[in-house]
């Protein structure tokens, strides 16, 4: 990789700072993707700011009413939560799933979602949920965060510092892997709950999206049937060497009421 | 039975130091003065190299050398060599055109070397490459062998018409059509053996240094047969005499193949380290694998199957295409001929065999060896046909191939192309293999899946591989440009233990622990006070190396010569000792023994006395006990076996569930049954990747579109099952000492057929009769939509 | 060329470097304090030959930049035996032949003793299967992999 200025940040506000006062600066949290693009020198940032200090975005709360992450928490530890478990389990499930247990290890929700990988799992949950996105700046509703391919409602220098997931009264996360690098081919996640009937999907375009069709007809009837039938439009989905456009929208109702059925226990 | 005794499976002495990170790699070497280089590439497929000015990239920080094609060219050393001449139809040798190391004309496959930059560390050779201008005028590439061979197609090399390297045929065309003009029935199939990259998980790495006091030059380089290398480099590509040329191949971290050629960047480091007189060290990323190791299988054929009424196989007629890439590769033009098409006949009596090979140059990665070479295309396309002729004729797959098995008792049996097989009870294997599989409860499953609307299928193959390789007169006569015997020396030394020297190379496959195990067995010493040296050219006397499973029926048979040379020598020494006629000495289990008496010496008694000769024949014999042996093998050896696979299909996904496999496999005696075990378990998780995962993809330009574990699918722990194996041994082979056959590519021969038959028996029950491998979910359900649409 | 000195704790021992911000932590590993038993098998963080564990949990050492790393403490495969005994994941892959080229081992048994932590309760060949998603291995078909964890599953929480 380029070599760059590193910096270890002592505060959200000095992170923003490190960011501003850089030519081209990057945060980093747990690096997992930034990482192995600086490998493949796809990226030349002059400065790496170091959230790995900040111990005050890490950990989990949960009330009667939210799970909230901090931003700087790992994967792994969102998965092996107790409370988490209890409280949104497809939360626990999909933290579990994301790249393998080393990456769980090291990887962060604010740096997966900030990153906004169309085919990472996270900003399904997001936006499957309702979560509010809170940073150092705002709060960003997840229906307004992600807003491209590996674009977010962020500014330069605004840090993502938790995620607030309101607790639904069920969902669930049905993932089809690409075989080579199992990311997600396609990512349904679903839920019923206080943020509505949310179907939200990952990994069949070029961001996550909500399934509205699909929303209107669990509203009134929360079963796999409601679904089974609702054909995904393929025109802005994904074709690679892994799955056609054609392929993703038929997975998309097949991760869906499999979801579904599974968010019914 | 001592500790270490054949047939028992001790645990392997080469693991304390792997296991504790001790073990020593190539990358894990480093000379004092060490620089470092970073390869420069093609980032297209086709195109005229202009220029390469790297007047900015030569003052950037850190840079010692940076060296091109023009300074290849300029120094006149030979280009990479070709191992095996083909000779075409009508006697026409295939082309062979140059293969610089640096390129100064055009590049010729993405990955192609323009330029290599050495500088003090690693990165800063990267960061000096890209300030390397390099101008290419891009041409058209030819990617698929049908557009390789379209009129009119862009040339690869401008010297061969119609890319064609070779037009070579095996048996009488017009006596295949004529058999097929009277049969009860044929079989057509069209089908793709699908390109794969190895990836042995140690990428490929080269340290080079040169000595000025002596003249002298050190590879270190991840080789499966330094020997070899050291031939191809020294006498072809840099003339450097083998006196001045040291290859060592260290610890090496898998090969399957991809590590027996010899590469560019050997060449090129060697080269460049006397003109920077200081080492040079290069490290392949992955992603250099995959644009330069060279890759496997990639075949196009038609196949045709002729059928007397009673399902007799009459007669079979093979079209293959074989994709060479840019450039030949090392043992290339070898592989889609003498290792497939002689493998033809498979298991069976089938009478007369046509095949005829086009190979194509392209502008793709070379193609080579890779696990199995030619005998998983062969296996492949019989097995493929035979299912379908089942199907086709109503007659079941497994009756279909007992009607037509060469039987036990037709031992030694010959084909009609060219093979002699001497051994082998195939029946017994499909017999085990059915009942191990538990195929008659195979209907039940079938009908538990449907219930969870789940698609089931089974799939046999049975196979045959030529092993061994080869008898070098044999080789020579078919074009290989070497023998293909190895070399051992069994030095006893003065207490007693064994140092054993092997040309073949170990990387992966255990020979520290089955040589020794060898030895041990032998000359009746402890295994523990036997060591194997192996991978250096100056420590070994010459070696052929490890490939084509033959490490153990063709360097363990030169150890069992060496040894027979200890014994016989060590018989005359104690007959001087006991004072007691040669004719009268036995030797067993480390002991000579004067036949009828108790009169007797343990070989360490002998060998103490051979180096230290005061009461000694010297008059008649040499002091010392260390015997070299070469052996040169009779025939191939012939593994078989009978492999069976299970599959469930979740017809929504078209996701592919491998359920269970079961190979039942001849590979004669066997020495460490642990080994063995271990190796079909690896080599079937490569065929099970073929059929199910893995795919070397170009686009139209001949980008590598799966060039990182990102889009190539290795195999990883959850894709697979847990696996059933067992062997045969009633069957050993009958003409080499040990009687064994070599095991290391069965499960790859086998797998890719297996695995493809039964996910084609649970979608037949649909209607689809033909897919082509990988069968991964996306192909499996475009499959079933368009049977159902 | 700017670098700085970055220092932490591997197998126990306080080390320290003199290293470019870009340094990996397997670069740091290999070529700077010349432990050589942390392998590279991949550019895109897949293969885990890499693994090393860092204040217990394994991680990939080609991910992780040294300077990152300032005070952790790393534990790496030359620091699992106890002198001449081995560890029990290292004496059940020998004793299972759960290796054979030797080269993705030590990040393979790395991994392996954090399925074996996440897992003390029980452990199933699937999980087994699945936890081992970060690790390639090209000669043994994981089957003797799978076979020397539950081995050392056993042998570790008995």
């Amino acid at each position: 990789m380029y070599d760059f200025n590193y910096k270890r940040a002592t505060s959200v506000d000095d992170a923003a700072a490190a960011i501003n006062s850089a030519d081209d600066g990057k945060i980093v949290a747990g690096g997992m993707t930034l990482l192995p693009t600086l490998k493949q020198r796809l990226a030349m940032p002059s400065d790496l700011v170091d959230l790995a200090d900040l111990s005050d975005l890490v950990g989990i709360t949960v009330d009667g009413s939210s799970v909230t992450i901090g931003a700087m928490t790992p994967h792994a530890v969102v998965h092996a939560s107790a409370d988490v478990q209890k409280a949104i389990p497809a939360l626990s499930k999909l933290a579990g799933l994301i790249g393998d247990p080393m990456v769980r290890n090291r990887g962060t929700i604010g740096g997966s979602i900030s990153n906004n990988d169309p085919a990472a799992d996270y900003p399904s949950a997001v936006v499957g949920l309702g979560a509010t996105v809170h940073t150092s700046k705002r709060e960003i509703a997840g229906d307004d965060f992600f807003t491209g391919m590996f674009e977010t409602a962020l500014e330069e220098d605004e840090i993502v510092t938790k995620v607030v997931f309101p607790i639904p009264e069920k969902a669930a996360y049905m993932k089809f892997p690409n075989p080579a690098s199992r990311y997600a081919v396609v990512g349904t996640f679903v839920s019923k709950g206080p943020q509505g009937t949310r179907v939200a999907v990952t990994g069949a375009g070029p961001c996550v999206f909500r399934q509205s069709d699909m929303e209107a007809a669990l509203e009134s009837n929360f079963t796999p049937e409601a679904v089974e039938n609702i054909k995904q439009d393929d025109g802005d989905l994904n074709t690679d060497i892994h799955a056609s456009a054609e392929y993703r929208a038929h997975l998309v109702t097949v991760m869906a009421k499999r979801a579904v059925a599974e968010a019914n226990g | 039975m001592p500790d270490g005794a054949i047939g028992t499976p001790i645990r392997r002495r080469e693991d304390q130091r792997f296991l504790t990170g001790a073990g020593q790699y190539v990358d894990d070497f480093n000379r004092p003065g060490q620089t470092y280089a970073w390869m420069v590439r093609s980032s297209v497929a086709h195109a005229a190299i202009k220029s390469v000015d790297i007047s900015k990239a030569e003052a950037a920080p850190g840079v010692v050398k940076i060296l091109t094609g023009a300074d290849w060219a300029a120094d006149g050393v030979g280009g990479l060599p070709c191992g095996w001449q083909v000779i075409g139809k009508n006697d026409v040798a295939m082309h062979e055109p140059p293969h610089p190391a640096l390129v100064a004309d055009k590049v010729r496959h993405v990955g192609d070397n323009l330029a290599i930059v050495i500088a003090e560390t690693k990165d800063q050779a990267r960061d000096a490459a890209e300030l390397i201008e390099i101008d290419l005028e891009e041409r058209p590439a030819v990617v698929s062998m049908s557009a390789a061979a379209a009129d009119g197609a862009p040339l690869v090399h401008d010297d061969v018409p119609n890319n064609l390297c070779y037009d070579w045929e095996i048996g009488v065309r017009e006596d295949a059509d004529a058999v097929f003009d009277k049969a009860d029935h044929v079989t057509r199939l069209e089908l793709v053996n699908n390109r794969l990259v190895a990836n042995p998980i140690e990428p490929r790495a080269a340290l080079a240094e040169y000595d000025p006091a002596g003249d002298h030059y050190t590879l270190y380089t991840t080789s499966q047969n330094p020997h070899v290398i050291r031939l191809l480099m020294g006498a072809f590509v840099l003339s450097i005499p083998e006196h001045k040329l040291r290859i060592v191949a260290p610890d090496v971290g898998g090969g399957f193949g991809a590590k027996i050629y010899h590469y560019a960047e050997e060449a090129i480091l060697t080269w460049a380290s006397k003109k920077v007189r200081r080492p040079i060290k290069w490290t392949a990323d992955r992603s250099d694998s995959f644009m330069t190791d060279a890759q496997g299988r990639d075949h196009v054929t038609t196949g045709e199957l002729a059928l007397d009424k009673d399902g007799k196989f009459l007669a079979l007629r093979v079209q293959t295409n074989a994709n060479m890439g840019g450039y030949l590769s090392t043992f290339a033009p070898a592989i889609p001929t003498y290792l497939y098409a002689t493998l033809l006949a498979g298991l069976y009596r089938t009478p007369v065999i046509y095949c005829n090979v086009k190979a194509y140059f392209t502008n793709t990665v070379p193609v080579d060896a890779y696990r199995g070479a030619g005998r998983p295309e062969a296996c492949y396309l019989i097995e493929r046909l035979v299912e379908q002729a089942a199907r086709e004729t109503g007659i079941d797959k497994v009756e279909i191939r007992r009607r037509n098995f060469i039987s036990a008792a037709e031992m030694p049996y010959q084909t009609p192309v060219a093979l002699e097989y001497d051994s082998g009870d195939f029946i017994r294997n499909l017999e085990d293999g059915l009942k191990s599989a538990e195929y008659d409860g195979f209907a039940a499953r079938r009908a538990a899946s449907e219930k969870n609307g789940k698609l089931r299928g089974v799939g046999l193959a049975t196979y045959i591989e030529a092993c061994g390789i080869a008898p070098s007169a044999v080789a020579g006569a078919l074009g290989a440009r070497a023998g293909l015997f190895e070399s051992a020396e069994v030095r006893v030394h003065p207490t007693g233990s064994v140092t054993v020297f092997t040309g073949a190379h170990q990387h992966g496959q255990g020979h520290e622990t089955t040589f020794a195990q060898l030895v041990a067995d032998g000359l009746g010493v402890a295994v523990e006070n036997v060591e194997v040296v192996h991978g250096d050219t100056d420590r070994i006397q010459f070696g052929m190396g490890t490939y084509g499973s033959r490490s153990l029926a063709v360097g363990g048979s030169a150890i069992v010569k060496a040894m027979d040379k200890v014994v016989e020598k060590g018989k005359k020494i104690a007959a001087h000792l006991l004072e007691a006629s040669v004719d009268d000495i036995e030797f067993d289990a480390g002991t000579f023994r004067v036949s009828g008496t108790d009169r007797e010496l343990g070989i360490g008694d002998i060998a103490l006395t051979a180096y230290v000769p005061h009461n000694y024949p010297i008059e008649e014999l040499e002091p010392g006990l260390d015997e070299t042996a070469f052996y040169d093998p009779k025939n191939f050896t012939y593994p078989n076996g009978c492999h069976i696979a299970e599959v469930e299909i979740d017809p929504t996904t078209g996701q592919v569930t491998l359920c269970s496999f079961n190979a039942v496999d001849d590979f004669g005696k066997i020495i460490n049954p642990m080994i063995v075990e271990g190796q079909v378990h690896g080599g079937l998780v490569q065929g099970i990747g073929q059929a199910l995962m893995e795919n070397c993809i170009y686009d139209d330009q001949g980008q590598l579109v799966t060039g990182s574990f990102n889009d190539y699918c290795l195999p990883r722990a959850d894709d697979v099952p847990s696996f059933t194996v067992g062997t045969n041994e009633g069957a050993p082979c009958t003409h080499n000492p040990l009687g064994v056959k070599g095991c290391g590519e069965a499960g790859t021969i086998g797998a890719g057929a297996a695995v493809t038959n039964a996910v084609l028996d649970a979608l037949g029950t649909k209607g689809i009769h033909n897919i082509d491998m990988p069968a991964t979910p996306h192909r499996v359900w475009q499959a079933l939509q368009q049977s159902n649409g | 060329m700017a670098t700085n000195t970055v220092s932490m704790t591997v197998n126990g021992k306080k080390v320290s470097a003199d290293v470019e911000n870009r340094t990996l932590l397997v670069q740091y590993l290999r070529e700077h304090l010349g432990m050589t038993g942390t392998h590279v098998g991949c550019d895109t963080t897949q293969c885990g030959a890499c693994t090393v564990h860092i204040g217990g949990l394994p991680i990939k050492s080609c991910t992780i930049l040294a300077r990152q790393l300032e005070g952790a403490d790393v534990t790496t495969i030359e620091g699992l035996a106890d002198g001449d005994k081995l560890h029990p994941m290292q004496e059940a892959f020998r004793e299972n032949h759960a290796l054979q080229c030797g080269f993705c081992t030590p990040g393979m048994v790395m991994s392996a003793i954090g399925i074996v932590e996440r897992n003390k309760d029980s452990l199933d060949e699937k999980t087994v299967r699945e936890e081992l998603e970060g690790n390639f291995c090209r000669c043994t078909g994981y089957h003797n992999i799978v076979k020397a964890i539950l081995a050392a599953h056993k042998e570790m929480t008995a």
